[in-house]
């Protein structure tokens, strides 16, 4: 367990998102400090993916506190984009052009230079594949990508949704120290397993349809009833 | 912002010139539909309001095609949230957009307006050529915009491929109106410009009205 | 809320409908070359300038949803618009009715009026179908708000490009007695023109106060059921079927 920074970089207090008359998040309320993990558990719609949605800039709080690295979310949500870095459900690459040409592309967004690019590819290990379009790619070389555009350019926040999914051991083992506690960044991580997301977490968070069950220390046996 | 727009337009464009599948479409569609002109109208050779009324509804309906495609990459493909996620001001994403369009238009033109003179133009098609030149730049920038923000608005709804010619179709008929009226002289008689003026005038007013338009909505499209 | 002063609004409409329609009948004078039918002019122009009107409204107040972020723009908007298009229909009817029976022809394309609002009226006819496309909520609202200034910023220019296009061909058809009309005509169309309004105010009003009152109802029973539903699973007993208990939106 490491040790928690002198101050949070994400906050959140009463955080609330409806769909329609639904919530699809409430009352969710958590802070999160330097190098620490939080692990989001919880059974299937529960929120997870919306909460990591949030904290992305990618969704508006509908009412609640929302500070990440500094920036209070929507208003300032202009401040805290180009400093997270997202690996979601979709690897939002561009299916007819090649692994490289997309990093390009993202590094040009993010103003990042192109150097970095073959930096990354090489440390996901894709140099071989990395001009060959995506749509020939297997989802285990496309999750890698995905991780490597995630960090063109060096986040302090890492958001992850799932990132190990459909991914053999060898794989896991090269993005491990990018996007794995060993890389020591502040990491947000959804994950279905309960051992071993407990394992990497220094804090838990639990949803239960959309609303905030258990936040702390990770608690296995607890998390486990999360999915009763 | 006009780099990041280049950047996006430059990946359309690389998309574009990879899958092939906007440009030629809208020139095969094009000729036919010149084709279907012949059969339906049953001329061989066009002159006047008619020769300039089968240039303007072709190259409008053309436009549908690609106003069709424009956003799905992004949304088939996930690109939507790489865009929304970098530091960019999102004006540039419907510049980048429009700009593509407008490219598309220019490429398809090059082929559909030879074509026209070709199959299917009476008169000459070289002598009003500099003058129907700056109509259709002037008519492709306010159907780039317009198509831009349409296409935006209606990636998200589920009858999409509907939706986008009922809500363009209306929205482009003052530039039918413009269009077809000031190339009639230039397809008949001595086929000099006849009241250029005003309908220089009105696609001006029209490009500006709608760029300025869709450049203020354009985020709220984005955003959730 | 919104219910507010519309006892009044409503006999206001009624009370200038009425005097409209006697002035009509009784007080405008008979055209010399249409006849009694062209006394359809006093209610399809001040139909056409209402609902045009209204659309332009429909576009402003998207316009002050999306800065606000209000919903209650939204349904202001949403009533006003389709209003309009409920309207644009009438004005289409009592156009080709008009032509009719001077022309001869149930359409003409000379009348630049008209011919504005068939192209106004099939850009709108796609707003209910885009709108509930749509299945969020937010984004829906969101999206029909930039189709309202959308198309708001296109009625003029619309009609801006009819216009040019009709300027040399024939003198406008349905017109009457060229620029100006003489007082008494002048009168009557006026209050037919301030009648129609009220009429329009009114019904959007009414529409308003009774979407809100079931928005709320359903908005009541949807908490109800969740709150029913929450009982449940915390623990034993089954909660009572939410349809017997009876809810009623609270008086606003």
């Amino acid at each position: 367990m490491s040790e928690p920074g002198p101050a949070p970089l994400i906050e959140v207090d009463g955080l609330e998102r409806r769909y329609g008359e639904r919530a699809a998040l409430s009352g969710v309320s958590f802070q999160l400090g330097e190098r620490q993990t939080l692990g989001l558990f919880g059974p299937n719609g529960a929120g997870k993916s919306t909460l990591l949605r949030v904290l992305a800039t990618l969704l508006r709080p509908h009412a609640g506190a929302v500070r990440v690295l500094g920036a209070s979310l929507p208003d300032e949500s202009w401040k805290a984009r180009g400093k997270v870095g997202y690996v979601g459900h979709e690897p939002l690459l561009y299916r007819e052009l090649s692994g490289r040409e997309n990093l390009v592309f993202h590094a040009r967004l993010h103003r990042v230079a192109e150097a970095r690019v073959d930096e990354l590819i090489e440390a996901v290990g894709m140099q071989r594949r990395a001009r060959d379009p995506v749509r020939e790619l297997s989802r285990g070389m496309v999750q890698r990508l995905s991780a490597a555009r995630a960090l063109l350019h060096d986040p302090p926040l890492l958001l992850l949704d799932e990132p190990y999914s459909g991914l053999d051991p060898a794989a896991r083992e090269l993005l491990d120290p990018l996007i794995g506690k060993p890389s020591g960044r502040t990491r947000v991580l959804v994950s279905h397993d309960v051992e071993g997301g407990a394992a990497e977490s220094d804090l838990a968070l639990g949803l239960r349809a959309g609303k905030q069950q258990h936040f702390g220390k990770p608690d296995p046996a607890a998390l486990r009833g999360l999915y009763q | 912002m006009i780099g990041t727009a280049w950047t996006i337009l430059r990946k359309d464009l690389q998309i574009e010139l990879r899958t092939k599948e906007s440009v030629p479409a809208m020139a095969l569609f094009s000729v036919t539909v010149f084709v279907l002109f012949h059969f339906g109208l049953q001329r061989n050779e066009l002159e006047g309001d008619l020769a300039s009324g089968v240039l303007w509804v072709t190259l409008i309906l053309a436009t549908v095609l690609a106003v069709n495609r424009l956003f799905v990459t992004e949304r088939e493909q996930g690109g939507i949230d790489g865009l929304l996620l970098a530091p960019i001001d999102r004006t540039a994403v419907f510049i980048a957009k429009a700009g593509a369009l407008f490219l598309y238009l220019v490429l398809l033109e090059l082929v559909a307006v030879p074509a026209f003179g070709i199959l299917l133009l009476g008169p000459d098609l070289f002598k009003p050529l500099p003058v129907l030149i700056l109509l259709l730049v002037l008519a492709d920038i306010g159907l780039a915009s317009v198509g831009a923000l349409v296409s935006a608005l209606a990636v998200e709804t589920r009858a999409r491929d509907l939706i986008v010619p009922l809500l363009l179709l209306p929205l482009l008929v003052p530039v039918a109106i413009a269009g077809a009226e000031a190339t009639e002289p230039l397809f008949s008689g001595n086929q000099s410009p006849h009241e250029l003026g005003k309908w220089v005038g009105l696609l001006g007013l029209y490009d500006m009205v709608f760029l300025l338009v869709s450049i203020a909505v354009f985020d709220f499209l984005l955003e959730d | 809320m919104y219910g507010k002063g519309l006892r009044t609004l409503s006999i206001a409409s009624a009370a200038s409908l009425g005097t409209a329609l006697g002035l009509v009948f009784f007080y405008a004078p008979l055209d010399a070359d249409q006849g009694f039918i062209q006394k359809i002019f006093y209610i399809h122009v001040p139909l056409a300038i209402v609902t045009l009107f209204g659309f332009i409204a429909g576009g402003l107040m998207a316009i002050k949803y999306l800065r606000s972020g209000d919903r209650s723009w939204d349904m202001r908007s949403y009533v006003a618009i389709h209003l309009s298009i409920v309207l644009a229909v009438a004005v289409l009817i009592t156009g080709a009715i008009w032509a009719k029976a001077s022309w001869g022809h149930w359409w003409v394309w000379d009348e630049p009026t008209l011919v504005s609002f068939l192209i106004i009226f099939l850009l709108y006819c796609c707003y209910q179908p885009l709108r509930f496309s749509i299945e969020d909520p937010e984004r829906q609202a969101r999206y029909a708000a930039v189709f309202a200034i959308i198309a708001g910023a296109f009625v003029p220019l619309n009609f801006i490009a009819v216009r040019l296009a009709q300027a040399f061909s024939h003198p406008r058809v349905l017109s009457t007695t060229g620029g100006d009309m003489p007082g008494s005509m002048r009168l009557t169309f006026l209050v037919s023109v301030l009648a129609i309004a009220l009429l329009y105010v009114t019904l959007w009003k009414l529409e308003l106060t009774s979407k809100n009152a079931s928005h709320q109802l359903k908005r009541l029973r949807q908490r109800l059921e969740l709150e029913a539903e929450e009982r449940q699973t915390r623990g034993g007993a089954p909660a009572p079927p939410v349809s017997t208990v009876p809810a009623s939106p609270r008086e606003t």
